[in-house]
C-alpha cells in the first residue's frame, strides 16, 4: 500500500511540472499582454511595467525564476491587482469556494445516492425511470440556467431567499449550494444506480438473502458498500473541480470565490494568476485522484489484496 | 451502517439549510441603508487597487472619489469647479501660472495636516518614470512634466511645481490649458500620504502594500473600513474630513457587479441603490414602466470604426467616405441598439461644454455609390474582400452585422466580420493588423482636446495612419496657446473638419450611460461625465 502511494506521488511530479511548463509558455504565447489597454501608454511607462514584472528578461530566465519562487511556495505578484500576491488571492477565495463546494457535494451525495439506490431497487419500472429522467435533466441543465431560474422563483416571485451574496444575508448560501450540487447529484444518481445494479446480482447478495436477512439489511449492509464504489472514485475529481470554483455559480450569485479569479485572470492576461490557479487546480486534481484511489482500495478487498502481493 | 451515517448527514444538512434558510420579509438592504445613511453602490467590477497613481478604471474612480480629494472638486449639476483641498486660487494673466491656497484644516485620516508639500511629493511620484502610472500623461500640461515622466529630465526641481509655504502651491504650465483645473479632480493627481507609502517600501514601487485595507491613509470625505475582494468594499464617513459636517452619507458600500443580469436582480431585490448597467433586453421595459428609476443619458464617449488608411483600397479617401455615407446610423440606433446610442457624424460628442462638432456628411447612398465609382469600383465591382474587426461582444456584433448588410445593400460590397477576445483585439489594433476596426473612446475631461489629440501624427492612440500637418499644428501648438474659448473652439472645429474630410475614422454613435437609481437617492444628477460628488448625495426614505 505505501509503495503504491509513494509511486503515485512520484508520478504526480512530472505531471505537475508539465502543467506548469505548458501553461507558462502558452499564456505568454497568447496575443495581447497584461499591460495592453485601450489607451496607449508611453514607451517609458511600458518599459517600467515590464521591468517591474521581469518581462524584460529572456523567457527561460523568467521561467527558471518562476520555478524557483514556486518551490518556495511563492506564486508571485498578481499582474492585475498591484500590491496583492497570487497566494493571498487564492487563499482569500479558497475558504469560500471550499464551503460552497462542501455544501454542494453534501447535497449531491444525499440526493444522488438516495435517488440512485432507490431506482436500482426496481429497475425498469416507474421507480427507476422517474428519478433517472430527473437526473438526466439535471445533467443537461447548465447552472447558468438553473441558477437564475431558482433565483427567479425563490428570490423574486416567492421572495423567500436572497438573490445573491455569500454570508451577507440570512439564507444566501442555500440557492448557490443547490445550483452547484444539482449537476453533481444527477451524475451521482446515475453512477450509484449502475453500481447498485451490478452488485444486486452478485452471489454474495443471493447468499445474504438465502440466509434469511430482510431486504433492508441486504441492501444497506451488503449491497451499498460495493454499489457505491463508482461514486467514491467520482468524488475525488468532483471535489477537486468544486474546490477550483464554479465561475458560473459564483458570478450568478455574486460569490467571492476562486472561480471568478480563474476566469478573470485569463481575460486580464494576469500571467502569474493564471499560472497560480492552474497549478493549484492541477495539484488538487492529482491529490484527490490519489485519495479516491486509496479510499476505493480500502473499500474493495480485491484491490487491497493486489497491493499486498 | 453506511445508511445511518447517510441519515446523519441528511439530518445535518437539513438542519444547516434550515438554519441559514431565512426569509426576507424583513427590511431590504436598501431600506435599512436609507434609514442609516448607507449607500449600496453597484460598481461593475472589482477595483484593481486603490493607489490613485496606478489604477485606471471607472470602478476605481467611483471609490477613489470617496477616499481622496484633490485641490479642487466639481459641482455635479453643471460640472463647474469647486474648492477642494485648495480653498482659493489665482491664475496669471497669461494663463500659465496657478497659485493655490490650501485650507489649513484639511487632514489625512491619521490626523496629519494636508500640506502643499504633500501635493508636490505626490505629483513627483505620479510623474515618476519608474512607477509606470498609465495616467501619468494627465500631468503633461505642467511645465517639464512630460520630460520628467519620460526620464529625459532627472531633476524634479525643473518641473513647474513649487511649494511657496505649507499652504501655498504654485504650478507653472507649459501652455495655458483652459481645462487644467478639471484635471486636478482626476484621481491621477490626488495627493497620497508620503509616510505611509514609505513605510511599505519604495514610493516608485507599484507592488507595495500601502493601499491595502488597514494600511491606507487618505484625505477624502470617507475612509476605507472593509475590503473583501470580489465581494464588497465599504467606506465610512471620516470624522477628520475638513467639511465633515456637510457629508450626509454615513457609509458607501461598493459591490463588484460584473454580471449585469445579477446586478439587475440585486436591484430588484432591494440590495442596491444604484446599478452600473441595465441589461439591454430590459431597457425598454424599465423606460416605459418605471421611468422614475431609469436613467439613460448622453455620455462623453464616442463609438466609431477606424480605417487602416495604409491598406488598399482604404488608402483612397473616396472609398472611406463612400463607406461612411452608406451607413444609416439612425436606423441602427433605433432598431439594433433600441435607442441606447445616439447617431453621430463626428468624433467629439455634441454638447462638450459649448463645443458643437462640424457636420461634413450624412447618410447618402446615392453619393456613396458615386464616390465608390470614382474610386474605380462602379457598383462595387472589383472591390477586394475586407474585414470589420470588433472585440467579442453581443452589441458590437449586432451593430457590425447591420453595417455589413448596409454596405452590401447600398454599395454592393462584401465585408467579413471578425471578432476577437479583448486582449487579442487590442494586440491587432495596436499593430494596425486590421482593415476596419471598432473603437470606443471616453473623454478624460470635458474638452474636445481629449478626443482630438488622439489623431496627431504617430500619436499612440492614432493607429490609422492618418497624418495632417495643419491638424497637428492646431492640436499641438495653436489651440493650447489660445486663451479665448471661442477662438479655441473655432480651431478645434477646423481640426475636426480636417479629420472628417480625410475620414480616417468612421463616426457611428455617441454613447449613453444607463443606470437604475432607487427613488430614495438624491443629489446624484446626470451629467455628461457620469460624475458624482458624494458631498451632495443623501438618501431620502419614502414616507
Amino acid at each position: 500500500m505505501w509503495r503504491f502511494i509513494g509511486f503515485r506521488i512520484l508520478q504526480a511530479i512530472p505531471v505537475i511540472l508539465a502543467v506548469i511548463t505548458v501553461t507558462f509558455f502558452l499564456v505568454r504565447a497568447a496575443p495581447g499582454g497584461p499591460f495592453d489597454s485601450e489607451k496607449a501608454v508611453s514607451e517609458q511607462v511600458k518599459a517600467a511595467l515590464e521591468a517591474r514584472y521581469r518581462l524584460d528578461q529572456p523567457m527561460y530566465e523568467q521561467y527558471l525564476s518562476y520555478l524557483g519562487d514556486l518551490l518556495q511556495g511563492d506564486m508571485g505578484p498578481s499582474f492585475y491587482y498591484p500590491g496583492r500576491s497570487v497566494n493571498d488571492l487564492i487563499f482569500q477565495g479558497l475558504p469560500i469556494t471550499a464551503e460552497l463546494g462542501l455544501y454542494a457535494l453534501l447535497i449531491a451525495l444525499i440526493i444522488g445516492c438516495a435517488a440512485g439506490v432507490f431506482a436500482a431497487l426496481k429497475p425498469n419500472t416507474v421507480q427507476d425511470y422517474l428519478p433517472m429522467s430527473v437526473a438526466m435533466i439535471g445533467i443537461c441543465m447548465p447552472s447558468f440556467l438553473l441558477g437564475p431560474l431558482l433565483v427567479l422563483i425563490f428570490g423574486i416571485w416567492l421572495d423567500v431567499m436572497p438573490v445573491s451574496g455569500w454570508g451577507q444575508t440570512m439564507g444566501d448560501k442555500v440557492l448557490p449550494s443547490i445550483t452547484l450540487g444539482a449537476m453533481y447529484a444527477a451524475y451521482i444518481a446515475r453512477l450509484s444506480r449502475s453500481g447498485m445494479l451490478e452488485v444486486m446480482n452478485q452471489d454474495y447478495l443471493r447468499t445474504a438473502r438465502a440466509k434469511g436477512l430482510p431486504e433492508r439489511t441486504v441492501v444497506l449492509r451488503h449491497a451499498l458498500r460495493g454499489g457505491l464504489l463508482p461514486v467514491i472514485s467520482f468524488l475525488g475529481p468532483a471535489f477537486a473541480a468544486l474546490l477550483s470554483g464554479s465561475f458560473v455559480v459564483e458570478t450568478v450569485f455574486q460569490i467571492p470565490g476562486l472561480g471568478r479569479f480563474y476566469i478573470q485572470a485569463a481575460f486580464n492576461r494576469d500571467y502569474t494568476m493564471i499560472l497560480g490557479t492552474t497549478v493549484f487546480l492541477s495539484t488538487l486534481i492529482v491529490i484527490f485522484n490519489l485519495l479516491s484511489d486509496i479510499v476505493a482500495a480500502w473499500l474493495n478487498p480485491r484491490l487491497r489484496y493486489q497491493f499486498r502481493q | 451502517m453506511l445508511f445511518t451515517r447517510a441519515r446523519l448527514f441528511a439530518l445535518s444538512v437539513t438542519l444547516l439549510l434550515a438554519a441559514c434558510g431565512g426569509s426576507s420579509d424583513s427590511e431590504t438592504r436598501v431600506e435599512v441603508g436609507n434609514r442609516e445613511g448607507v449607500f449600496h453602490f453597484g460598481n461593475h467590477s472589482e477595483p484593481q487597487g486603490l493607489d490613485p497613481h496606478i489604477v485606471t478604471g471607472v470602478p476605481e474612480h467611483h471609490i477613489l472619489g470617496a477616499l481622496f480629494e484633490g485641490l479642487v472638486t466639481k459641482n455635479p449639476y453643471d460640472l463647474s469647479i469647486e474648492p477642494g483641498v485648495a480653498e482659493s486660487w489665482e491664475i496669471s494673466d497669461d494663463g500659465k501660472m496657478y497659485t493655490f491656497h490650501l485650507r489649513d484644516n484639511a487632514k489625512w485620516s491619521n490626523g496629519d495636516p494636508v500640506t502643499a508639500e504633500d501635493f508636490r511629493w505626490s505629483w513627483q511620484r505620479g510623474m515618476s518614470p519608474i512607477l509606470g502610472g498609465e495616467y501619468s500623461y494627465m500631468y503633461n500640461p505642467i511645465e517639464n512634466a512630460e520630460a520628467y515622466n519620460s526620464g529625459q529630465m532627472a531633476d524634479f526641481s525643473q518641473v513647474g511645481v513649487k511649494v511657496l509655504d505649507d499652504y501655498t502651491l504654485q504650478v507653472k504650465l507649459a501652455a495655458p490649458t483652459p481645462y487644467f483645473l478639471q484635471l486636478l479632480d482626476h484621481y491621477s493627481m490626488f495627493p497620497v500620504h508620503r509616510a505611509t507609502i514609505e513605510k511599505f517600501g519604495s514610493p516608485d514601487d507599484r507592488l507595495t502594500q500601502w493601499a491595502q485595507e488597514g494600511n491606507i491613509v487618505t484625505n477624502g470625505a470617507f475612509v476605507l473600513t472593509e475590503w473583501q475582494i470580489n465581494s464588497h468594499l465599504r467606506v465610512e464617513k471620516s470624522p477628520l474630513y475638513w467639511d465633515a459636517d456637510e457629508i450626509k452619507l454615513n457609509a458607501i458600500v461598493f459591490y463588484p457587479t460584473e454580471n449585469l443580469v445579477t446586478e439587475e436582480r440585486m436591484f430588484r431585490d432591494g440590495q442596491l441603490h444604484r446599478t452600473e448597467e441595465i441589461p439591454l433586453d430590459k431597457l425598454i421595459a424599465y423606460q416605459t414602466e418605471q421611468p422614475e428609476i431609469t436613467r439613460v443619458e448622453p455620455w462623453i464617449g464616442s463609438y466609431f470604426y477606424m480605417f487602416n488608411t495604409t491598406r488598399e483600397p482604404l488608402t483612397d479617401v473616396r472609398v472611406r467616405k463612400a463607406i461612411a455615407m452608406a451607413i444609416d446610423r439612425e436606423l441602427i440606433a433605433e432598431t439594433v441598439t433600441q435607442g441606447l446610442y445616439i447617431k453621430s457624424t463626428a468624433l467629439v460628442p455634441p454638447g462638450t461644454v459649448g463645443y458643437n462638432p462640424p457636420k461634413t456628411f450624412d447618410f447618402n447612398p446615392e453619393e456613396a455609390r458615386q464616390l465608390l465609382a470614382e474610386a474605380g469600383y462602379p457598383n462595387g465591382e472589383g472591390f477586394p474582400p475586407m474585414d470589420i474587426l470588433y472585440n467579442t461582444h453581443e452589441d458590437h456584433r449586432k451593430i457590425a452585422v447591420a453595417i455589413q448588410q448596409m454596405l452590401a445593400q447600398n454599395l454592393n460590397i462584401q465585408v467579413n466580420l471578425v471578432n476577437q477576445e479583448w486582449k487579442v483585439y487590442l494586440d491587432s489594433h495596436n499593430n494596425m493588423n486590421y482593415d476596419i476596426a471598432r473603437r470606443g473612446w471616453i473623454g478624460d475631461y470635458v474638452d474636445p482636446y481629449t478626443f482630438l489629440n488622439m489623431y496627431i501624427t504617430d500619436g499612440g492612440n492614432n493607429k490609422t495612419g492618418f497624418s495632417n500637418a495643419r491638424y497637428d499644428d492646431i492640436i499641438l501648438n495653436l489651440a493650447p496657446a489660445e486663451l479665448d474659448r471661442d477662438k479655441r473652439y473655432a480651431l478645434y472645429h477646423e481640426a475636426e473638419t480636417i479629420l472628417l474630410e480625410n475620414m480616417p475614422i468612421l463616426p457611428i454613435f455617441t454613447y449613453q450611460y444607463k443606470h437604475l437609481f432607487a427613488t430614495s437617492v438624491k443629489g446624484m444628477p446626470d451629467n455628461i461625465m457620469g460624475y458624482y460628488n458624494y458631498k451632495y448625495v443623501y438618501l431620502e426614505p419614502e414616507a
